[in-house]
């Protein structure tokens, strides 16, 4: 024992207790190290799982299943497109109109805010963040969704609706829900995720680099688009990517309002559907078989889009605390 | 000077924060609105009946939803004691041996990943490992599936927690003799307590608003029922059924449902927040 060799003579009873305390420690090690390697296990039995429940659906249809858009419960017929499409359309409509908006609030936030209102605008935009994806999904369907159908749709249809090509996007009846409906209260619900990651890089610029280009004229628009934003570029898409994985694997706020039809049709008011809300819906009522298999399938495409976009938000966001690191 | 680019700088300057400005009005707003709209809906559906009395029948008046409220409490709570020790173990490991670890790292990335994961494939999960194997849906498969959400967000919080914890003070209490587990235990999770707390709280927070991962796993049971190894009601799903369903009573009560999780989410929110600051 190292001990020894410095001249200190440990009693048996001092050696048994370090040997106790080495056991301990070692066990110590190895239960918080199989815990923490939980999270892993689970990740791995999800992807088996998902995979081993939807083969029978991927082997009936072959990859065919993500392309094809017939999804016909009677005839046994399935294939995941239209659901995919859904997904991916409500989600990108989404951050089309979530991005702006939260570069907007985090601007204000960072650059304009007066110092009292910063703190309690910042906490609002937090708890935003925490309401339940299911209150976004009643206050679609009941207050939004009758409202938009009233007077936004008309407005675009004799508007944007008249352009030529883009034109066909926005014609069709006017249900209120529908595909721009869940994107809408996607976006809503996005605004918080993304404004909260976007406000806390924008806050690591350091206040030396601003103060140059304060101090060499430049105005506060132009100090963050030139600055801010080109020293947080990697941290503002990370946020966006986060928000993105959010909007596609986001289940309650979408179900309430995209109308659930498996129909692929040009206009963005139609009734669509996404993986989320196709799984909510029909789980319950499918029979172990083909139908019940090819929901699995889904549910294992989502997850592997959703784990993708994740990787890159958060090798984007690694990337951005290592430039900080660097550069302070 | 040149007073054309002047004037051009100073009026793209004014557009782009009036459209900050504006952004933030519209988020503000439609905040405002999402919160009004919950208030009066759902105070108005508040009654004695409403905590008292189970889920109506379909068609049938009255009720409330002390079914619902009793299942989402047991779930909860269930799982709040599964998934504190795992994720605070976790957390401990990450923070105290996590450094050369190559597993720790594999563990913060995929943390960070499960943290946004979509919760319906979570509840799918938990269908076919649990679910499907004992042929029906049960409490117990409701608090796995909620624990599986949670353990990421404790086991998060408690790594930074522990990591904001002083080396000296860890250094201190080697130089006692103290072994490694003791230390953990007794000065660092110790000294990091409200920290950590705060997790909880917010893993709780996460939680009970969650209704997709409850779909396949706890279901729904129309009826009052403590027992776990059965269906169980909770509030996230019977406000999913009811909100969509074609009587107007039991539209009302969801709006009551909604409220009261929306406060009791934005409630913990508030209280994690506090936690946190009287510490720091």
């Amino acid at each position: 024992m190292t001990s020894m060799s410095s001249g200190i003579h440990l009693t048996p009873e001092m050696q048994r207790i370090v040997r106790n305390q080495k056991i301990q420690d070692y066990l110590f090690h190895k239960i918080t190290l199989f815990f923490a390697s939980l999270v892993l296990i689970v990740l791995a039995g999800i992807l088996i799982s998902l995979i081993i429940t939807s083969w029978p659906a991927l082997k009936e249809f072959g990859p065919g299943f993500f392309v094809s858009a017939e999804w016909d419960v009677v005839n046994n017929k399935f294939g995941g497109l239209t659901s995919i499409y859904g997904t991916l359309v409500t989600a990108t409509l989404a951050l089309v109109i979530a991005v702006p908006l939260s570069f907007g609030i985090a601007v204000f936030l960072t650059e304009m805010c007066p110092n009292w209102l910063r703190r309690p605008l910042g906490t609002a935009v937090e708890l935003l963040a925490a309401v339940p994806s299911i209150i976004y999904g009643m206050f679609g369907l009941f207050v939004f969704a009758p409202l938009f159908a009233e007077y936004v749709q008309p407005f675009l249809t004799d508007t944007i609706g008249q352009v030529p090509v883009i034109g066909a996007l926005f014609q069709g009846a006017p249900n209120g829900i529908g595909l721009l409906c869940a994107a809408l209260i996607l976006a809503f619900m996005v605004v918080p995720f993304i404004t909260s990651v976007m406000r806390d890089v924008f806050e690591i610029v350091p206040p030396v680099l601003k103060e140059s280009a304060y101090g060499i004229g430049c105005t506060t628009w132009e100090v963050v688009t030139r600055i801010v934003l080109p020293y947080t570029q990697a941290g503002v898409v990370g946020g966006i990517m986060l928000g993105l994985g959010r909007a596609l694997g986001e289940t309650m706020a979408v179900t309430f309002v995209i109308g659930n039809a498996h129909r692929i049709k040009a206009s963005l008011f139609s009734p669509g559907s996404s993986i989320a809300s196709t799984l909510a819906n029909e789980f319950g009522e499918a029979e172990p078989g083909l139908h019940y298999s090819s929901l699995f399938a889904l549910g294992l495409a989502l997850f592997i889009i959703t784990f993708i976009v994740l990787t890159l938000a958060k090798w984007m966001l690694v990337r951005m605390e290592k430039q900080k690191g660097a550069k302070s | 000077m040149n007073t054309a680019i002047y004037s051009k700088r100073k009026r793209s300057n004014q557009i782009g924060l009036t459209l900050s400005l504006f952004a933030m009005s519209l988020g503000m707003i439609v905040l405002l609105w999402i919160l009004f709209i919950l208030f009066t809906k759902g105070f108005a559906a508040l009654s004695v009946d409403f905590f008292t009395q189970s889920t109506p029948a379909a068609g049938s008046a009255g009720g409330g939803m002390a079914n619902a409220m009793v299942g989402s409490l047991m779930m909860v709570a269930s799982c709040t004691l599964i998934s504190t020790p795992i994720g605070v173990l976790a957390g401990i490991f990450m923070a105290e041996y996590g450094d050369r670890s190559k597993i720790a790292g594999i563990t913060r990335f995929v943390t960070d990943i499960m943290l946004s994961a979509p919760s319906i494939v979570i509840g799918l999960f938990v269908y076919a490992i649990y679910v499907a194997q004992v042929k029906h849906f049960s409490g117990w498969a409701g608090t796995l599936a909620l624990s599986l959400l949670a353990v990421p967000v404790v086991l998060k919080t408690t790594e930074n927690m522990l990591r904001l914890v002083p080396t000296t003070l860890r250094e201190a209490a080697y130089a006692l003799g103290a072994p490694k587990w003791k230390v953990s235990f007794s000065v660092i999770l110790r000294a990091a307590k409200s920290g950590v707390m705060t997790g909880i709280l917010l893993a709780v927070a996460r939680v009970s608003g969650e209704t997709a991962p409850l779909l396949f796993t706890a279901l729904n049971n129309q009826f009052f029922s403590t027992d776990m190894n059965k269906p169980m009601s909770n509030l996230p799903v019977v406000i999913y059924q009811f909100a969509l369903s074609p009587y107007e009573n039991w539209v009302n009560l969801a709006w009551g449902g909604a409220l009261l999780i929306t406060l009791t989410v934005l409630g913990l929110n508030i209280l994690a927040r506090v936690f946190f600051r009287e510490k720091s």
